[in-house]
């Protein structure tokens, strides 16, 4: 099969790479650039352990052909601290235990981020809806849920 | 395994021209998130992808003069929700987009991915039909519009012509005391598929209704349009006689499937039950409360 070369940009650097017309975003993540904060959990847009901004909007890795990226700017779990200091929402969900096995959390993670970046202000039922993509089997949700309210309160207190 | 192909022509002309010559197994990619999932799934297998994301008049959103709307048939549901007046002027239309998955879905998926897929419960047709929206199709054979109703053609069909690709959707401009609604029925409250879903579309002038629309979906081999029901609601005040004859209509016109997300019997008392809710809600946006 004939591999395409798609110029696009990852967490801010101007990135390269050969893919089959036919391979998804998240397989060129993993497998050809290990990337391998975004993670698997269905394949399908069911669970959003694979979430990624493309041009600034929340999508599906799994569900956006690598072709796609072409002139984009992707951002990923592995752009989100700033070299070793944490983003606000990773350090909070180690305080808060908003985690057990940690699949579900770099998608959870970057789905808050892009949620805080549009509504700094959320109420819980909108951090829940905003969520509802991204399942965890591990959590019951709760502690995620307060880690995010928590963040965006010291955030808005912050700014 | 053929070997698939990848385009994202910048014009129409040049997608309908790739489309037309790929054939059978060209396939139109929009926000991907039912062609995507049927690769992965192995159900489809594309000799050419053509990607229409970069063709402006499918990707923009137009308030007309006279009030009317033209939104582009790869609009993703995100997009359309952040336009400063669609979502006043047709509620209905936005919230059965809206409905469509999580927020990552919400970031591709678009009416024309939705309407074209062709399944009977797809949430962002009903209130379309019942908007009467027409839709814009451009193929080999030149330009021509279908109103949205009569796009579905059974689960999986649709009434485009091979070569075809779906354009840009128009909506009607509306008289005063107009409004819309779309209510579906799932087990859970978010990320499932219709039981059934109702698209209601009202006129409403000093209480009395004077025009109605009545979309309803998920509850026979396609999308069906009520005229019954529409009936019932024209001329009457809403009171509890014609909403009762309206959500007789709706169940009479079900023709369902039986499956563990709703019986026959579920099914059809639900459509009766959602119409007079969906009704509802219409007509207190109508009137502006
Ligand atoms: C997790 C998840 C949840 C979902 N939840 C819902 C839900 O609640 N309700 C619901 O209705 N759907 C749901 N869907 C299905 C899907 O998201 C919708 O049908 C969506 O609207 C499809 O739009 P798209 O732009 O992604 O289409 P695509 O996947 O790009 O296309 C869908 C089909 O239409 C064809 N097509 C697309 N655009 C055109 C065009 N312009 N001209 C001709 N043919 C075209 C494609 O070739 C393909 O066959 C869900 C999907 C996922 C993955
Ligand atoms: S892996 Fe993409 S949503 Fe589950
Ligand atoms: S922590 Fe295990 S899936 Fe969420």
């Amino acid at each position: 099969m004939a591999k395409l070369h798609i110029s696009t940009t990852i967490n801010g650097e101007p990135t390269e790479y050969l893919c089959a017309p036919d391979e998804t975003m998240l397989d060129v993540l993993r497998n050809g650039l290990g990337l391998t904060g975004s993670k698997e959990g269905c394949g399908s847009g069911d669970c959003g352990a694979c979430s990624i901004t493309m041009d600034g909007r929340l999508v599906c890795a799994c569900l956006v052909l690598a072709a796609e990226a072409e002139g984009s700017e992707i951002e990923t779990i592995e752009g989100m601290a700033d070299g070793e200091a944490l983003h606000p929402l990773q350090q909070k969900f180690l305080e808060m235990a908003a985690l057990q096995c940690g699949i579900c959390t770099p998608g959870m993670l970057v789905a808050a981020k892009s949620l805080l970046e549009q509504n700094p202000n959320p109420t819980e039922t909108e951090v829940r809806y905003w969520l509802a993509g991204n399942l965890c089997r591990c959590t019951g949700y709760d502690k995620i849920i307060r880690a995010v309210m928590d963040t965006a309160a010291d955030m808005r207190g912050a700014a | 395994m053929t070997d698939t192909q990848y385009m994202a022509p910048q014009t129409l002309d040049e997608a309908v021209t790739a489309f037309a010559a790929g054939g059978e197994a060209a396939r139109i990619l929009a926000g991907g998130t039912d062609l995507l999932v049927q690769m992965g799934a192995g159900m489809v297998n594309p000799g050419v992808i053509v990607d229409v994301k970069k063709i402006t008049e499918l990707n923009s959103i137009e308030e007309t003069a006279d009030g009317g709307f033209v939104v582009g048939a790869a609009v993703a549901g995100a997009v359309l929700e952040e336009h400063p007046t669609f979502g006043k002027v047709w509620p209905g239309v936005l919230e059965g987009l809206n409905l469509i998955g999580s927020t990552q879905i919400q970031g591709r998926a678009s009416l024309g991915g939705n309407l074209c897929n062709g399944s009977p419960a797809a949430d962002g047709v009903p209130a379309m039909v019942a908007a009467g929206a027409v839709l814009t199709v451009q193929g080999p054979n030149g330009r021509r519009d279908i109103p949205v109703k009569d796009v579905p053609t059974g689960p999986g069909k649709t009434s485009l012509a091979p070569g075809e690709i779906a354009v840009c959707f128009t909506f009607p401009p509306r008289p005063a005391g107009s409004s819309d609604a779309y209510l579906r029925m799932i087990p859970r409250t978010e990320m499932d598929i219709a039981v059934v879903g109702v698209g209601v579309n009202l006129t409403m002038k000093d209480g009395v209704c004077t025009d109605a629309s009545v979309g309803l979906g998920a509850v026979a081999p396609t999308v069906l349009l009520v005229e019954d029901a529409a009936k019932a609601l024209i001329g009457s005040k809403l009171d509890a006689a014609a909403l009762d004859a309206a959500a007789a209509a709706c169940s009479a016109a079900c023709n369902p499937i039986d499956d563990k997300r709703g019986t026959i019997a579920y099914r059809t008392k639900v459509a009766g039950v959602l119409l007079k809710r969906t009704a509802a809600i219409a007509a207190k946006r109508a009137a502006g409360v």
